[in-house]
């Protein structure tokens, strides 16, 4: 046989029928739903007269539009304040209990954001094809699944058909070798390689990232940078299963049990890219020259090291890309030529997707750990991706160590991140945030936005403009 | 699904690279349950001078003079001209509903991100990709002629210009022939509904335990 990718075998065993016309029908085995993209595709579907097809394969939880402050969560529905995003949760419980859909309710104890709570129940399965009615289904690739964001006529047409109509992308192999140093993570492993290969680098591809430093990486430090792979363009990223993802998965309540887990193991140990598979484009990465990495500007790609400092657009020759740096420094109210480490702050978000698990809240602890935020610093907040990260973390005392050290104590959703909720960030204010987009009114309108890791975000914190996290002791 | 076999409008100039769905339609119109009434905040915080909301009346805010939409030579627009890697970021398709709301019906560029770029062809909008440097000689004809219009032919694959000559494009056939006809993939999907059924019960024997919950692991 043919020496395939993990991609192209993942596709091959989904593919229910290729057709003429260079489409093909994928068929889906997870559906996870959220309120923001998903209300006019039941309505859809209801105003057609078409049927679920397969309710046990669909999975939802409000995230986007949910209060993060305990006053406000303990009063259930009644305490969103914003009448339409109320509406919005509503809605989907309601298209929930009409169509028999399993869902973790806002005040569910595993509720949170999407794409922290499907992993976390074990929704998110090894060989699995994957979509969402959000960019950032990419995440789940970080198990070794299919993960495409997708549309909302798309959402429709998969609640319809379990099917996907997809054109097979092109294969790309993002190399990481070496190892990370200490103090530099995962997100700024994936914001280097954004950085090295522009947020169109990826686009038409599945992005597989291998390597010895992907390896190395736990499933939250893969899930960070499957994550971001979007950002790069791709629609899907993809790290190989082996035994950090398996001993991950098992016993989770999705999870197959007992005999049918022997089985499934047998078969998700062969859910790698086989030696002799060739890929399209191959883009290396040495991870020792990895630095902590900063965006300056209103796009990911637009990201300097630590040590480093913002670009002169005066030196830029190519007149469309120096265009956009000003474009981009401009809004940000920053100057070409700035070292990074003099940006100073106004606030701080740990949260969403792409930061919001044990992992990266144990990271940032540690450096917050005995002191206290910048008195400069208006607004800290920690936002865990769920219900039971949330458990975690206070099991910990993580949460004693934040409030301590004057951050806030949220209540688990994406918060901050798109500020679709009541956390927004003001015009002009500068963000340290763990998030995935830094674009133009994405935290608030007019908010500058810096994405970082937890480690940078939580030492920015206590230092109120950007440090190299990895001089602190 | 509207159809789209000709059109011929007005061409609009967006001058910018890595435009966003945050930048096409702000995340506060997303709170909506409906498909429709996004045209108007189409573009909402380089079009208004203050901040809109869901229940804005948006006759009633400021406009802000220096927005390409706002000009008076680009009113009624039905062709965006813009830059590379048009629509990145968020999957809402709320972007693709607020253009077509608006009343765009194709979108040039050299690049496009690739959710928006499908999401377009489920709404009846084209989204034509053009070698970079076309759509740079057509954002100089466009700024030095007021009124320039295309007419955009799906049927030939083909932009003409005022001058009468044109310009070829490419289309992936599936969905040249879904905008050409309007149809509904779902629809179109639903007429496999025999090898879906069959596909499922080999793979529920292949692979059980993507089948399972937690009522059933
Ligand atoms: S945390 Fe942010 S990026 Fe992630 S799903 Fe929520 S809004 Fe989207």
């Amino acid at each position: 046989m043919k020496a395939r990718t993990l991609y192209d075998k993942i596709w091959d065993a989904h593919l229910v029928k290729q057709r003429d016309n260079g489409t093909a029908l994928l068929y889906i085995d997870r559906h996870l739903i959220h309120e923001v993209t998903s209300p006019q595709a039941f309505e859809g579907l209801r105003l057609a007269g078409r049927r679920l097809w397969r309710k046990d394969a669909n999975f939802a939880t409000p995230d986007h539009n949910i209060p993060t402050t305990s006053a406000e969560r303990r009063q259930g529905l009644a305490g969103i304040k914003d009448p339409v995003s109320k509406l919005q949760v509503h809605t989907l419980d309601e298209n929930c209990k009409k169509f028999n859909i399993f869902e973790l309710k806002m005040n569910d104890e595993r509720q949170g954001i999407v794409h922290v709570v499907g992993p976390e129940q074990g929704a998110t399965l090894p060989g699995m094809t994957i979509v969402c009615g959000d960019s950032h289904t990419s995440t789940h690739g970080a198990l070794g699944a299919l993960a495409h964001g997708i549309g909302t006529s798309e959402v429709e047409h998969v609640l319809a058909t379990q099917c996907l109509i997809q054109k097979k992308a092109k294969n790309m192999l993002v190399r990481v070798n070496g190892r990370l140093m200490p103090g530099v993570t995962a997100k700024d492993m994936v914001l280097a390689i954004i950085g090295k290969i522009g947020t169109a680098g990826g686009t038409g591809y599945t992005i597989e990232f291998g390597g010895e430093a992907i390896a190395a990486l736990s499933i939250e430090g893969r899930m960070t940078i499957c994550n971001m792979a979007i950002e790069a363009g791709a629609r899907a990223g993809l790290v190989a299963v082996d035994d950090t993802t398996l001993n991950y998965i098992k016993g989770r309540p999705f999870a197959p049990k007992g005999e049918l887990w022997d089985q499934a193991v047998v078969a998700w140990k062969t859910l790698v890219t086989d030696d002799a598979a060739k890929f399209d484009q191959l883009v290396e990465l040495q991870a020792e020259e990895i630095e902590p990495q900063v965006t300056w500007g209103t796009s990911p790609e637009m990201v300097a090291s630590i040590t480093g400092s913002i670009p002169d657009p005066a030196l830029e020759l190519d007149a469309i890309k120096r265009g956009n740096i000003q474009q981009a420094l401009k809004y940000m109210g920053l100057e070409g030529g700035t070292a990074i480490q003099d940006i100073k702050l106004d606030c701080i978000f740990i949260g969403s997707c792409t930061n919001s698990r044990i992992e990266d809240l144990r990271e940032a602890a540690r450096i917050v750990d005995g002191k206290r935020v910048a008195d400069s610093i208006e607004m800290a907040l920690v936002v865990p991706g769920s219900g039971l990260v949330k458990k975690q973390a206070e099991a910990e005392g993580l949460d004693v160590i934040f409030k301590n050290a004057g951050l806030e104590w949220r209540e688990p959703g994406c918060s901050m991140c798109l500020a679709m909720n009541a956390d927004q960030l003001g015009a002009g204010k500068h963000c340290a945030s763990t998030s995935n987009r830094n674009f133009e009114g994405r935290q608030g309108s007019g908010a500058r936005t810096h994405l970082v890791s937890p480690a940078m975000a939580a030492a920015a914190a206590i230092h109120g403009h950007f440090v190299d996290v990895r001089h602190l002791a | 699904m509207r159809k789209f076999i000709k059109e011929k409008g007005v061409v609009m100039p967006l001058d910018r690279a890595n435009v966003d769905t945050d930048f096409i339609i702000p995340k506060q119109f997303l709170k909506s349950i409906k498909r429709s009434g996004f045209g108007v905040n189409l573009f909402d915080e380089q079009r208004y001078l203050d901040k809109g909301e869901p229940d804005s009346d948006n006759s009633q805010r400021p406009l802000n003079p220096d927005f390409v939409l706002n000009q008076p030579r680009y009113q009624n627009a039905a062709i965006l001209l813009t830059r590379d890697n048009f629509g990145c970021g968020s999957s809402r398709e709320h972007a693709p509903w607020a253009l077509d709301d608006y009343g765009f019906r194709a979108i040039l560029a050299p690049s496009f991100a690739d959710i928006f770029f499908n999401n377009c062809f489920k709404n009846g909008l084209l989204p034509i990709v053009l070698d970079r440097a076309l759509i740079a000689g057509l954002f100089e004809e466009v700024t030095a002629n007021a009124g320039y219009q295309l007419e955009i032919d799906l049927q030939e694959q083909s932009i003409v210009k005022p001058d009468g000559t044109s310009i070829n494009f490419e289309v992936d056939e599936f969905c040249r022939h879904s905008l050409m006809n309007g149809l509904d993939d779902i629809g179109l999907t639903l007429e496999d509904a025999a090898a879906i059924q069959a596909f499922e019960t080999q793979w529920r024997g292949q692979a059980p335990w993507y089948f399972t919950t937690p009522e059933n692991s």
